[in-house]
């Protein structure tokens, strides 16, 4: 197992996400004679997991049971221990997309923050490519050493301790896209232009707000990027339940028994939709959109050197 | 793996994308083409052996001269109005004809010194304010100075043209949309995926890119063959194209009941069925003679053979025995040639049917006009267990369908229906805000992860379903019911 490579029986020292339903899961190091607390119970490593395929079910020792699923860089994301605000499987998507990154893509990221969007670059230029990313607080740089190490990618990342906004990447001229997640990109923006390969290459910078954006492009034009373009993109879910609406009772048209409207008793009304008379109640299927959703992340602005 | 890069060259024969602020187009780089792109012919001769992310400008003669880099005269502070409570729009405010216009152009004055032409002879510029006169500015460089940048295609690039120009043929996948299908499906480098797709071969050639030429591909397709118009945009070295299979939706019931032979490929039957028609209206005698003169008689050859006889009569009744000794010669060619070709037909066949029946692909991806439900249903069961899926479709209705029978089939967990939201903006100093119009829908996406399918469905499934439904607590209890 790495994070780049899929493998199919779980492992001593891999990393493996235990799924318990309904998008409730958390990553576990497998290790012999190790247990694993879960609300369903005990999961004793060396018995339950090492050995089995990954996508296997796991049972407890209270009788219930789990799913373990081979690690990717979207379910990190999705628990990883956050140090930082991270960034989500949406904005990473058109990132990757749009800074053209693929296998052998050479990629500077500042900051690291927690790894969230390190990992997925770091699959995506895999086996060939390399990220180089930069953390300007020394603990973290040094907990996203140690688990690029322990997620079997240290040989794709060099992770630097410095401040990208006074001595850059670290790199110069060698890479095919820059990443900014900072405070004060504009700050970095030369720097990023002198790590980019002389002959072109692709830039994105996020921020939350639109003041840093203004700034940020502002210092794109003036070290000659082009094709400036800012966006935002937001994730919609929708649930997929079965819906039952009431008919209400709207009486009848006279005082006799005969029927108008929808009636139970009257079989010619059994074409209608999943309609279920009998309780006076229509089923269908619906999407039904969250009721909280995210609103805002940041805004993504790209720009090409050419 | 990769060839080129930013720094690459353009070269005859490439595919390279046309760009013209946010218009696109991809076309063949070839010596002596016209090109028709954004009202203005030209010849791309002299773009070959330049950088791509070049900039161009048509000359009068429909070539291309690189632009030359031109210093904005900023410096002088410009007259400039408030407001526009003054200004009166009667169309009377530019002094220059049509005709004026037209004469500056055929005189061969440069898009820029037209422009100057146009602020001079505006009564109103000098009113507007410093935006306005901006926006005007703006607008009018993007009429009369023509510049065209040459890109390498990419997804980024093919997937923005295609949903800009010709949407139906992607069934409107909005590029932000394909963007998220890559990542949710861990599309990378080593994996072997299963894609469908009816896209023209765009998203085959996202899947590609992402791959790097590393791992295998298997392709489904509808019909006697896979649409890999975009594909070919890509300009993928040919190593990359090694380990991209296909294989016929049609075969897929026969190769999961084990049932599946290679004795009538779908090309095939369709060839037979052709050439037994014709040979029937033939004459005993002459399938005999022509069979003598074969040295190597196939069951087919004859059959192969008489259809191009009796398509030029002529020919049959020609006293001239040396036409007709090389016209068998070259009859016979054909044969051999089309045997060949089947013969690698079927060998591939094999190949790609192999490589399903392992049932150990690392992803399936599915993007196409077919109803998702019956593709997801036989394709999911060639992907191994742990591994992830996501399938578009233009619409949400059939995704409803399709997540349900999922939850009835089992082996799956981590299903999500969703869509993304996109939005661009205008960022300039005191006028930043959202743009003006944008996409309306781009799709939808049902995403999820297999797990080891138990064949005992009884009583775990339905456990199963409700787990990964919402807990009940969360919802309101009036109108919801669980599926």
């Amino acid at each position: 197992m790495s994070f780049v490579e899929y493998g199919d029986t779980i492992k001593d020292g891999d990393t493996a996400i235990v799924f318990l339903g309904h998008e409730s899961m958390f990553p576990v190091k497998v290790q012999h004679g190790t247990v694993t607390q879960t609300k369903y119970g005990v999961i004793r490593h060396s018995t339950d997991l090492i050995g089995k395929k990954y996508g296997s079910k796991v049972t407890c020792s209270k009788g219930g049971w789990v799913f373990i699923l081979h690690p990717t860089p979207e379910l990190w994301t999705m628990n990883l221990p956050h140090r930082t605000q991270i960034l989500y499987s949406t904005d990473i998507s058109i990132i990757t997309m749009m800074l053209e990154l693929k296998p052998g893509s050479i990629v500077c990221e500042s900051g690291t923050g927690s790894g969230s969007l390190s990992h997925a670059l770091i699959r995506t230029v895999a086996p060939t490519g390399h990220l180089y990313t930069v953390e300007f607080h020394q603990q973290r740089a040094e907990k996203a050493r140690e688990e690029f190490q322990e997620h079997g990618v240290e040989h794709l990342v060099t992770v630097t301790n410095q401040d990208v906004c006074k001595n850059g990447f670290g790199v110069s001229n060698i890479a095919d896209a820059v990443f900014l997640d900072i405070p004060s990109p504009w700050e970095a923006i030369g720097h990023a232009k002198a790590a980019l390969k002389a002959e072109g290459g692709r830039i994105c910078s996020f921020s939350p707000c639109i003041e840093q954006v203004q700034r940020t492009c502002l210092a794109m034009e003036e070290y000659g990027f082009t094709e400036i373009n800012t966006l935002e993109i937001l994730l919609r879910v929708y649930n997929v339940r079965t819906i039952s609406l009431q008919i209400p009772d709207l009486g009848k048209a006279a005082e006799d028994n005969s029927s108008t409207g929808f009636d139970s008793s009257n079989p010619s009304h059994q074409g209608s939709p999943c309609a279920n008379l009998q309780q006076g109640t229509v089923q269908f299927k619906s999407g039904v959109p969250l009721r909280e959703v995210v609103g805002h992340t940041g805004y993504l602005t790209f720009a090409t050197k050419s | 793996a990769m060839e080129g890069g930013p720094g690459a060259r353009i070269r005859e024969g490439d595919c390279a994308v046309l760009k013209r602020d946010e218009v696109f187009k991809a076309v063949s780089v070839l010596r002596r083409r016209k090109i028709i792109f954004e009202k203005q012919w030209f010849y791309l001769d002299n773009a070959i052996g330049h950088i791509y992310g070049t900039t161009f400008e048509v000359t009068s003669g429909g070539n291309l001269q690189p632009k030359q880099e031109v210093e904005e005269t900023t410096t002088e502070t410009k007259e400039a109005g408030t407001d526009n409570r003054n200004i009166v729009d009667d169309g009377k405010s530019q002094k220059l004809t049509h005709d004026d216009i037209k004469a500056l152009k055929d005189k061969g004055i440069k898009g820029q010194e037209i422009v100057q032409q146009l602020i001079e002879n505006s009564t109103t510029f000098r009113d507007k304010t410093e935006f306005a006169q901006d926006k005007y500015i703006k607008k009018k460089k993007k009429k009369y100075e023509a510049v065209i940048t040459i890109v390498k295609p990419s997804t980024r690039i093919l997937s923005t043209m295609y949903y800009a120009r010709e949407p139906g043929k992607i069934n409107h996948l909005r590029y932000d949309t394909l963007a998220q299908m890559l990542t949710l499906g861990n599309v990378h480098a080593g994996t072997k995926m299963i894609v469908m797709e009816t896209c023209a071969g765009l998203v085959l050639g996202a899947v590609m890119e992402r791959m790097g030429g590393y791992g295998s591909i298997i392709q489904m397709y509808p019909g006697g063959g896979p649409v890999r118009a975009a594909t070919s945009c890509f300009g993928f070295p040919k190593p990359f194209f090694d380990n991209l299979h296909e294989f016929p939706l049609s075969k897929v019931q026969s190769l999961l009941s084990g049932t599946f032979t290679t004795e009538t490929l779908p090309a095939d039957s369709e060839e037979n069925a052709l050439v037994e028609e014709e040979s029937n209206g033939l004459s005993e005698e002459k399938q005999t003679s022509l069979q003598e003169t074969e040295e190597e008689p196939a069951t087919e050859a004859p059959m192969e053979i008489n259809p191009t006889e009796e398509q030029d009569p002529m020919d049959i009744n020609a006293e001239d025995v040396e036409f007709k000794e090389n016209k068998e010669k070259e009859n016979k060619e054909n044969v051999r040639e089309k045997q060949m070709k089947q013969w690698e037909r079927r060998k591939k066949l094999k190949e790609a049917a192999a490589l399903l029946r392992e049932k150990n692909a690392d992803g399936l991806i599915v993007a196409s006009k077919f109803h998702p439900t019956p593709l997801l249903l036989s394709l999911l069961e060639f992907v191994a267990p742990s591994r992830p899926f996501v399938v578009y479709c233009q619409y949400k209705e059939p995704l409803l369908e399709c997540y349900t029978k999922l939850r009835e089939r089992g082996g799956v967990i981590n299903l999500k229906l969703s869509e993304t939201w996109l939005r661009n903006y205008q960022v300039l100093p005191d006028r930043s805000h959202p743009k003006l119009t944008m996409s309306g829908g781009g799709g939808y996406l049902l995403s999820g992860i297999t797990v080891v399918l138990e064949k005992d469905k009884s009583d775990s499934s339905n456990s199963e379903a409700l787990k990964m439904e919402e807990p009940s607590s969360k919802r309101c209890k009036l109108q919801d019911l669980p599926c």
